[in-house]
């Protein structure tokens, strides 16, 4: 039998050299004439150790990392392929702490698998859920999915099986399945992870609630900045029309689902759920007014389950292992587990699926092993662009959807981006209303232009010009903007905004510097300027 | 990326025609051309128009809203970083600014000599490995200013 030797193909561990290490372990292989087979597996998801090579032994994986092209040739003579010593070993991959203390199960097999390999997915536990789902009623599938109190992971936590339901029980000669992959919130990237980890899962999710709601179509919305995924999911998609799991006879159960892939173009809006129908419909990606919710009108005017990647990745294993096993995870109102996703200036970036509850301080300092840079940590932005800056004194929250609610902040997708004490917080809000300027979709006026009269605002205080009166129009501003918004993009970019003032005061009081502003801001999706001149309705 | 063709109305309308009558063909149309010709020339609106039923604004404004088509062609390379919260707090700026004064260009702008279109973007999914950018299609992290002037020169070898 030939030894496995495993290097990920994961955008993120492709960023930092492991398609290079991966040709430099086969040239190696040839040259030594080895009996080894090269697979590209997905990441596991500690990124700071990417690229992360493993090797399989009777005792498990090995881990060594991070492999360097340089340090190939002597992973070789060390005897890495039976597991031997090494300055980069690792030792059992199961085992490194970050890993150990997990509990994966929408993650359970990225990183350890083939992402491409249908026959992998299937020997890892792959289509269990599409097979149970298959034996029963659309009524009891809902009510699975209901009962696992699974919530949408997409940041705003509407409890996925009423929106199944409301599909369910709305008639229609066609309905849709659409999987919101625009995953544009800064400091996400499970969704990336996982169609490129497992793109199985999401497929055998999708299928599932077709067969659920009765839709015989689905769609996933990817965002243009993914093309790595999105090449992964038309392969692995080919891949199952071939093996019969797509198409008109879904594993010879006769049902249909038919499965495409469509990609953005590069606005934050789509990933909004309307906006993205509109999108999807090809048209301006401006958000639509609800009711109708798209369960009763989505795409093309027809009832669509709308959910995100995670969301839709979860149902395979609440399928297969019941909603009693799922909800027995987590607290209180969020069950289950969440991706939580550590990112920006911290030592261990990565991601970690857990049980909700786990505190702020333990992701960070437990887990992410405390800033990069070394420094004292400063803030933390909990749940993208639209979420709270939280000091010091809040990471003792817990990671909970009302948690955060309760202090004015957002669980969100379960990103945390951490900052240290370099950071300015009045920056940071001026940035967040710039980003709403250039991101609106101009259907609202608050957002439309609060944003860019928001920016103009944070100018003046930071220039410290009758600071007092502009810091309550900025308050009085973020107050419209949150009441006269129909999305959550207008609705809560007061979030990072007045979350810096409450928590960060002094950042708004330093004296005057030189200049105002932040540097050059030219540039297509930079400059509101620019933005003025190319968007009509500014 | 592949080189880009030189606008062929032949061509385009082809293409158009192949894509039209999936549902929601704008965007798939739009994209398919883009990556064709590098940009999405103005004289295909009308046919784009004809073969959807659809105004030339309605056309129009679709190009408009999204920030990735272009009605002009771009740069040999198109280096796109990342300006997002994770990036920002790995000090994405500083190497961003690097980057622009080593250029001469500021964010969105192509160097006369047409090599390179500099782009800022809100986030590529690598914020464990911040700074990111993206380099002719391919994603990279941990982009010190060190290492943004290596890819930089490593695509100007290469070209």
């Amino acid at each position: 039998m030939s030894v496995k030797v495993y290097v990920p193909c994961d955008a993120a561990a492709v960023s930092v050299g492991a398609d290079a290490v991966a040709k430099a372990i086969a040239a190696e292989i040839a040259a030594r004439r080895l009996n080894v087979t090269l697979v590209r597996n997905g990441s596991r998801g500690m990124f700071w150790l990417e690229p992360l090579v493993e090797v399989e032994t009777p005792q498990g994986r090995i881990a060594y990392a991070p492999v360097s092209v340089d340090s190939v040739a002597g992973l070789f003579d060390a005897g890495f392929l039976e597991g031997k010593p090494h300055a980069l070993r690792l030792g059992l991959t199961e085992e490194i702490p970050f890993l150990k203390r997990q509990e994966r199960l929408t993650f359970a097999r990225c990183g350890i698998t083939d992402p491409l390999s249908l026959s992998d997915y299937v020997s890892h536990g792959g289509y269990r859920g599409l097979e149970r789902a298959l034996k029963l009623m659309p009524e009891t599938i809902v009510e699975e999915v209901t009962n696992s109190g699974l919530r949408g992971r997409g940041g705003a936590g509407f409890p996925t099986g009423i929106k199944w339901r409301t599909v369910l029980n709305t008639p229609a000669d066609q309905k849709y399945i659409v999987c919101n992959a625009d995953e544009g919130d800064s400091g996400t990237y499970a969704d990336r992870m996982i169609m490129e980890g497992d793109p199985f899962v999401l497929i055998e999710g999708m299928t599932i609630a077709g067969i659920a709601v009765d839709a015989t179509s689905g769609y996933i919305y990817i965002r243009s900045e993914y093309p790595h995924a999105f090449r992964t999911l038309r392969r692995a998609i080919a891949t199952a029309y071939e093996k019969g799991y797509l198409g008109e006879n879904v594993a010879g159960s006769g049902k249909r689902f038919d499965l495409d892939v469509r990609m953005g173009a590069g606005a934050y809006i789509c990933g909004e759920e309307t906006s993205l129908l509109e999108s999807l419909e090809g048209k301006r990606g401006q958000i639509r007014f609800k009711p109708p919710l798209p369960a009763i009108s989505g795409l093309f005017g027809k009832p669509t389950v709308i959910n995100n990647v995670i969301s839709l990745a979860t149902v395979p294993i609440i399928l297969d292992k019941g909603s009693e096993y799922y909800k027995n995870f987590g607290m209180g109102k969020s069950r289950g587990t969440l991706t939580i996703q550590l990112a920006g200036n911290i030592k261990h970036g990565g991601l970690v699926e857990k049980a909700f509850g786990l505190s702020l301080r333990d992701a960070i300092y437990e887990f992410g092993g405390g800033t990069a840079s070394g420094r004292p940590l400063r803030a933390v932005q909990v749940g993208g662009p639209l979420g709270a800056y939280f000091p010091e004194s809040l990471l003792d929250t817990p990671l909970d959807y009302e948690a955060f609610a309760e202090r004015k902040g957002m669980l969100g997708h379960g990103g945390i981006v951490v900052f240290d004490d370099t950071v300015d917080l009045a920056h940071q809000a001026r940035f967040a209303m710039e980003f709403c300027a250039v991101e609106s979709c101009g259907k609202c006026t608050p957002c439309r232009l609060g944003s860019t009269r928001g920016v103009e605002v944070i100018d003046k205080i930071v220039a410290d010009q009758d600071r007092a009166q502009n810091l309550e129009l900025l308050d009085d501003l973020c107050g419209v903007l949150t009441d006269g918004s129909l999305c959550a993009l207008g609705g809560l970019i007061p979030y990072p905004v007045q979350s810096a003032i409450r928590h960060f005061p002094e950042d708004f009081y330093k004296p005057a510097p030189p200049t105002p502003g932040n540097g050059s801001s030219k540039g297509s999706r930079k400059a509101l300027g620019e933005a003025e001149e190319t968007r009509p309705w500014h | 990326m592949g080189n880009p063709k030189a606008w062929d109305a032949d061509r385009a309308l082809t293409r158009i025609k192949e894509l039209a009558s999936q549902p929601g063909a704008l965007l798939p149309i739009l994209h398919t051309l883009q990556d064709e010709f590098g940009y999405i020339d103005k004289a295909a609106i009308p046919l784009i128009a004809s073969e959807l039923n659809l105004s030339h604004a309605e056309v129009h404004g679709v190009i408009s809203f999204y920030h990735d088509f272009r009605h002009s062609p771009r740069g040999k390379h198109v280096l796109k970083m990342c300006r997002a919260e994770a990036c920002q707090s790995m000090g994405c700026e500083s190497m961003i600014r690097h980057v622009e004064k080593r250029f001469g260009v500021h964010l969105g702008e192509t160097t006369e000599d047409r090599s390179f279109t500099v782009d800022a973007v809100y986030c590529l999914g690598n914020c464990a490995l911040s700074p990111a950018v993206m380099l002719d299609g391919k994603l990279y992290g941990r982009v010190s200013r060190e290492v943004a002037d290596f890819l930089i020169d490593s695509a100007q070898r290469h070209a």
